[in-house]
Parts: structure tokens; sequence; C-alpha cells
């Protein structure tokens, strides 16, 4: 599938022409492209979160400043929603991480001899990119609803008091982002274990290597271009992400995420520089913790 | 080998997985059987009704068909610049390479709440009306970097010895491109376009941020959730699974028969 694409690191096997007008002509539009609708808005998007209220204008007008001071702003207004957002993406990448690892190892090197099954099973894994993102979270709202017999059985057996819900916990947020990118993690682990070589692991225990001392001394070391990418692919997202913490969806007012604060001041309460502030934050967070992470595990050929 | 671990644990876990994966699938398809009113909450009965009359909703099947015009307009602009920029980073070499490969990986490294929000602020400051062009015009942004990644791999694994034999045959540069470069990239360029579109239609985010007024079938739902989806919705979400499954296995199956075939031969 493509998107095992993500983790493969593209060998050139053509001897490269030389440089001249057709790789311009053949760069060119997209890059244009990508610079007139991402790059210049990212730079929009520095302004708009420097800008001020405009003295002399109405209600959601703003004029170009460097007030750097909406950044201090937002970060004591919105700071436990940041906490959040970083806290859950860790907890749910980790918690992926630990569902995905057997499945994808299952899939790349125990289904091996069989490629048919192989394939059927990367289908399941990304069977629920068919359907849509927010269909299946709505799905789970309505199966953990508090009139639902899972959380009446809950009570009863005494696990939930009678007053205690799941929908609109920190738990039921963090469970809906695990799987809703569970399918991130699991492929490019299978990407990497796929092409692990079997005799590594066999020497190990040919030298008297436990199957635990096995995994962590062999197997894991080499699926770890896979877990990093896998751990990318899910944890940025799910920084991002504001429709499980949305009030209409898994989560309450007291699980919003920096998505919802970015989402309500931009489209409902029009302070454009707090959403701006709060996602070039967001952007600059992320961006650092990508290169630190990138750069300690030695994978820098991401793409 | 005593990996007595794989025998049955194993598979089992793998099951259960799926089970997981697979629950709110089976849930929505479920449920777009219900006999419900406005909202879809609790199970009223079986009925057809859903399936059959679809479009008496209001907005579901016009937010579908939007969706699915913005998908195919973005994937063909995404897909035709996309292959483009694989071709030449992985056939020619050129200076700021590097420089170029990151500004690829950065829109797939940024979420898409900052995409959609600089997009927004960016049309606020020129003073563009949003609706459904500037979706497309997000969309196609987005969908580039992950074209370009899927075209990638397939254009490396092409030999150039086959180029070069047609133009020892006196292929000028336009045959060799239509005639050998493109049917033997065709499968990478389908994978692509079927990624592109796969993402742009279930695109909610950046979309939410650029729509203005103009409905898309995730922001539909979104809209919805606030006061009950109703069960048409199940009904979209269900059959454009079913046909994404069917599209899916046929390729694999279709991809598993030629490879027999081969096989035979050899």
């Amino acid at each position: 599938m493509a998107f095992a694409a993500f983790s493969s690191n593209v060998k050139v096997n053509a001897k490269p022409t030389k440089t001249g007008k057709v790789v311009i002509a053949l760069l060119a539009p997209g890059l244009a492209y990508l610079g007139a609708f991402f790059l210049t808005p990212l730079i929009a998007l520095i302004m708009v979160s420097l800008s001020v209220p405009d003295p002399a204008g109405g209600y959601a007008e703003y004029v170009p400043a460097l007030e750097f001071a909406n950044y201090a702003y937002v970060v004591s207004e919105y700071f436990p929603h940041i906490m959040r957002s970083f806290g859950y993406a860790l907890i749910a990448t980790v918690l992926a991480l630990i569902i995905s690892y057997p499945l994808a190892y299952f899939i790349g090197v125990k289904a091996r001899p069989w490629p048919l099954l192989q394939k059927l099973m990367l289908t399941l894994v990304i069977a629920p990119f068919f359907i849509s993102f927010l269909l299946r979270t709505l799905a789970w709202k309505q199966m953990f609803s508090n009139e639902s017999w899972i959380v009446s059985s809950l009570q009863q057996i005494g696990f939930l008091a009678s007053d205690q819900y799941v929908v609109g916990t920190p738990f039921m947020v963090i469970f809906g982002l695990t799987y809703n990118f569970i399918p991130f993690m699991t492929l490019p682990l299978y990407t990497s274990l796929e092409r692990l070589d079997i005799r590594y692991l066999e020497a190990g225990s040919d030298l008297y290597a436990s199957p635990a001392k096995v995994f962590r001394k062999v197997t894991f070391p080499l699926s770890l271009p896979g877990v990093i990418s896998g751990t990318l692919l899910t944890f940025i997202p799910i920084a991002g992400d504001y429709i499980n913490a949305s009030g209409d969806f898994l989560g309450s007012p007291e699980t919003a995420m920096m998505g919802n604060t970015i989402e309500a001041n931009y489209l409902n309460i029009n302070d454009y520089p707090s959403a701006s502030a709060l996602s070039v934050l967001l952007m600059g967070v992320i961006l650092l913790l990508v290169t630190f992470y990138v750069k300690r595990s030695g994978t820098e050929d991401l793409l | 080998m005593k990996f007595t671990l794989g025998k049955f644990a194993l598979p089992l876990y793998a099951v259960l997985t799926f089970i997981y994966l697979l629950i709110p699938i089976f849930y929505t398809f479920v449920f777009s059987f219900n006999d419900s009113l406005k909202t879809n909450l609790i199970w009223r009965g079986f009925t057809f009704d859903k399936w059959l009359n679809v479009c008496q909703r209001e907005g579901v099947c016009q937010a579908f068909g939007n969706s699915i015009f913005i998908g195919l307009i973005s994937t063909i602009f995404a897909t035709a610049l996309g292959t483009a920029i694989a071709i030449a980073l992985v056939r020619y070499r050129f200076r700021f390479r590097s420089s170029v490969n990151l500004l690829l990986f950065l829109p797939m490294a940024t979420p898409e709440v900052v995409l959609g929000a600089g997009l927004a602020s960016q049309f606020f400051n020129l003073g563009v009306q949003k609706g459904t062009f500037t979706i497309i015009l997000a969309h196609i942004m987005f969908c580039l970097s992950f074209v370009v990644v899927t075209v990638k791999a397939r254009v490396a694994s092409l030999d150039p010895a086959l180029e070069e034999a047609g133009r020892d045959l006196y292929a000028n540069p336009r045959q060799v491109f239509w005639k050998i470069t493109f049917p033997l990239l065709l499968p990478g360029i389908s994978a692509a376009a079927l990624l592109s579109f796969a993402l742009s239609f279930d695109d909610f985010i950046i979309t939410n941020f650029n729509a203005g007024a103009d409905m898309t079938f995730p922001r539909y739902v979104y809209t919805a959730a606030a006061r009950g989806v109703p069960a048409e919705a199940n009904v979209i979400g269900s059959a454009v699974f079913i046909l994404a499954i069917v599209i899916v296995l046929a390729t694999q199956i279709n991809g598993e028969i030629k490879r027999r075939r081969l096989a035979k031969k050899a």
C-alpha cells in the first residue's frame, strides 16, 4: 500500500542525469504551488500571530504589529490545553506502539510464508481509513454513551460509580486518539519488520539469548526506523487533533486540546492573533521534537 | 528455534486487534439499517429505507456530491504536480535537492490545524471568499507531498535501460515518455491518485478552516454531530467503505493472478 512508502528508504538505482531545463520544468509548478499555498500561509500565520486589535476598527479587525505578548498571553491562558495536547499525544502514541508492534510483527515476520494472507491483513489494518474518521469516532461515542449497556454493566460491577460516565473523560479521548491513529503506527512498523532478516534472530537464539533478549538486542533495534516514522506519524496528527477531544465527540470542555482552542478562537470568536499564536507554537514545538528525535535516532532520510 | 509465543498467542492477538479495528465500522454499517427518526442513537428496528432513500435527508447527498467533486479535481492536480516532482527527484541531479526534500516533508510534518489556520489567514489577508474553490486549493496542497512519496518509490524501481532502448530505437523524448515511462509508472501514479482522493474525501480539519459556508461530507457529519447524525450519513459512510474495500481487494486479486501467471511461465 501507499502508506508503506512512508518508511521505505527509496534507493536511487538510476544514474541521475544532469540538471537542465527539464528539471526546472518538472519541479517548478509543484514547488511554486507549495510556495504559494504552504510557505506563504505559514508566514501569514506568523504575521497574524503578532498583530493587535485595530484601535480604530470594529470587532475582529486587526492591524500588523510585533506584539510578542500575544504568545505570553496564549501560554498563560491556555496552559492546560497545551499540556493536554502533548500529554495525550504522548500517551496515545505509546499505546498505539504497544498495540501495533505485535500485530506488525505477526504480519511482517510470522505471516511471511503466506503473502496473500499478509496482503489481506494489511487491508484490514487500513480498513478504518475507508470509513469517515468522524463516523468511526461517533460510533465509539455511541457505544460508550451513558445509556449504553457497556457503561451500565461497568456501573453494575462497580467499576464505575452510578453517576460516573466514560464519554467526556480523558480516558475516552485517549482511547479514541489511540484507535484512530493505530494504522499510522502499524504500517511503518510492518515495512521495517517485513525486511528483517530472520537469520539474525536465529543467530541470537543459537547463541543462547533468551527470546526476550533477542527481542531487546536484535529485533527491536533493527525495527527502529519503523518505530521512529510510526511514532512521528502518530504523534504529530494527534497533538493537533480536535475531533476526539471535542464535546460533540468523545470529549468535554475538560479535555479540550490545543486544536480545540485554535478552532474556537479562529472560527467562533474570531480572535485570530491568539489562534495563530497557538498554531505557531504547536508547529514550533513539533518541529523541535522532530528535529531532536530524528537527529538522536540517526534516521534523517525520512522522505 | 523456540518461539512458542508466536504459535498461538500472536495469531490470536492479531485476530483480536482486527476485531477491535473493525468494531466501529461494523457499528456504523449496522446502524445504517436502523429505522431511526432524526437521530440515530437507539436501535428502533431494521429497515432498508435509509439505503433506498438516502437523498431524502436534506443536505446529505449534496455534501457527498461536493466531496466527490472536490476529491476528483484536487486529485488530478495533486497527482500531476507530484508525479513531475517525483520524476525529477529520482532521475535528475540538481542543487538544492535537500531543500526540495525538506519543503516536501514539511507539509506532512505539520499538524492539520496549522495548515488550515495558515491558509485561512492567507485567504483572509488577500480578501478571498472561502468556498469550494479554496477547499480545492487547500486539498491540492496537502495531497501533493503524499503523491511525491508514493510515485517516487515506483520511479526508483524503474529500469532506465528500458528508456535507453526506446531512445536507441529512435523514439523522440515525448514518445519515450508516453510509450515507456508513463505506462510503467502507471501503477504508482494510480496508487498515488487513490491515496490522494481518499485523503481529500476524508479531510475535515483543513477543510473546516477554509470552507466558508460550503459543505463537504465530513463537515456535514461534524455539524450534525451536535444534534445527532442521521442514519443516512451511515449509509453513505458504509457505501464508500464497501466500494473502497472492493477496489483494494480487486487490485490485490488481480496482482496475485498476474504473479501466478508469470510464475507459471517461468
